[in-house]
């Protein structure tokens, strides 16, 4: 089952292989009826999981330990820096190297790029980036890829819009690059000041990826099988007038979705503030919630490849 | 004429190594990359800058006594891709190299990326992939910052 799966560490998506992608969506898929409670799963009896968590996330944190937990292991660690030795200046390096004494794996949120590289390396137990500041969140690319596949059946032949902060936005820059591997099209939907960095229109040219970059969302809507739309943060305007200004025309409300496709769905990272409008969620294109739900199976499978490996 | 200049201004030796054709203005920071300003050692180290060539201005770096190794003027390429290192024994040039980039640079520069994590306190050292020859272009393995240019220079360890 996991021949195609070799790696010791997640660090980041780049660093899968198209069938390593498909070896960790396929067992996801299996997982399902565990995280149904319609099967017990005790493969993770006696083990220990790491959460350290140098800055909050609560969604993934859960997720995680909702993921260990399924498979009968147990969970450690702390939830924000406050309450870690790293306050006390003690190195990442070495708090990686303690946790490994008492876990049989480890997952990683920390505000600094590169944290998970480095945690790799002075870990012998496997280590999960579960985020590095504006660098890498791997699972959550992955979880978005098994929630494209669960919905269309698979990730290819789908055109998928992407809305929002294309510039800074860490988890479509990951997402567009996975994408990239499979047979899609794409739209990239964002004020001119936020567009996809040149790196990433590079790499989709070189790649001969076909996509199109436009200013807004109802202009290409009707042509989605995906829209996953992203918040656009109020930092990065110089002004209350100019965000609300650029931020309104990057809204999705349920009277838009009439000029689109019956089978589109509407993902969303979340936490989501206002730009899906709560009428939306109750039509049966908002898939968003059990986008969050498909974290579990998700990072259950992975957990079980690198205890595998 | 190149040679004859050479005679006047920078003094044979006997033995050890003389870096020839750095890019004008980057002298320092050989000395510096090759860890030669503050490292103990026995070699009398001298540079020239600001010297004419057929090529233009360059500077030169001259080493006495001490043999420099393949891994440490791969370094020098980082900052200067056209120097040479001349190998010298009883006065005579016997080893000529061009310097070439490595795949990897260790140790030699920093981050630009304040917010990376071998900015921090951390016992590692920097790594680097050299992604391009010209303009040298290196990629952080930790953060996947690209620098190049006066980025490098400026970060030089
Ligand atoms: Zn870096």
């Amino acid at each position: 089952m996991s021949s195609e799966f070799k790696k010791n560490h997640v660090v980041a998506i780049d660093d899968f292989t198209v069938d390593e992608i498909r070896t960790i969506l396929d067992l996801a898929e299996e997982m399902t009826p565990i995280v149904e409670g319609k099967k017990i799963n005790k493969d993770f009896e006696g083990k220990i999981l790491a959460t350290l968590f140098f800055e909050p996330s609560t969604r993934t944190r859960l997720s995680f330990e909702a993921a260990m937990k399924r498979m009968g292991g147990r969970c450690i660690g702390f939830a924000r820096p406050g309450t870690s030795s790293a306050k006390k200046g003690e190195s990442l390096a070495d708090t990686i190297r303690v946790a490994a004494g008492y876990a049989d794996m480890i997952v990683l949120r920390h505000p600094q790029e590169g944290a998970a590289q480095l945690a790799s390396k002075f870990s012998d137990v496997p280590v999960i980036n579960a985020g590095d500041g504006a660098g890498h969140h791997p699972t959550q690319t992955l979880l978005d890829l098994f929630t494209i596949r669960k919905e269309k059946g698979s990730i290819s032949d789908n055109h998928i819009g992407i809305a929002g902060d294309l510039k800074y936005g860490r988890t479509v820059h990951s997402l567009t690059k996975a994408l990239s591997m499979f047979e899609t099209e794409m739209t990239f939907i964002s004020p001119p000041s936020l567009r996809m960095p040149k790196e990433i229109i590079d790499m989709l040219k070189r790649k001969g990826v076909k996509f199109q970059e436009v200013k807004n969302i109802e202009e290409t809507l009707s042509n989605l099988d995906i829209l996953y739309m992203t918040r656009i943060q109020r930092e990065r305007f110089p002004s209350d007038e100019d965000y609300k200004k650029v931020a309104r025309s990057y809204h999705l409300e349920r009277e838009m979705l009439e000029n689109s496709k019956d089978d589109l769905k509407v993902m969303h990272p979340l936490p989501r503030v206002d730009e899906i409008k709560a009428d939306v969620d109750e039509t049966p294109k908002a898939r968003y919630f059990e986008q969050a739900a498909n974290g579990v199976p998700t990072r259950m499978a992975l957990l079980k490849l690198l205890q595998e490996v | 004429m190149e040679g004859k200049e050479k005679k006047i201004k920078i003094t044979p030796i006997e033995h050890g190594t003389v870096i020839d054709h750095i890019k004008k203005g980057q002298g320092m920071k050989v000395l510096r990359i090759l860890d030669l300003v503050d490292r103990e050692i026995d070699s009398i180290v001298s540079m020239a800058m600001n010297v004419n060539s057929s090529m233009g201005k360059k500077d030169i770096v001259k080493v006495e006594g001490k043999e420099l190794k393949n891994e440490e003027f791969d370094k020098i390429s980082l900052i200067s891709p056209n120097a040479t290192v001349n190998i010298i024994r009883d006065y005579e040039v016997i080893k000529k190299h061009r310097v070439g980039l490595p795949d990897f640079a260790k140790g030699i520069v920093r981050c630009k990326n304040s917010n990376c994590i071998t900015n921090q306190s951390e016992p590692v050292e920097t790594e680097f992939e050299v992604t391009g020859e010209d303009p040298v272009k290196l990629r952080c393995t930790y953060c996947d910052r690209e620098m190049t240019g006066e980025e490098i220079s400026e970060n030089v360890i």
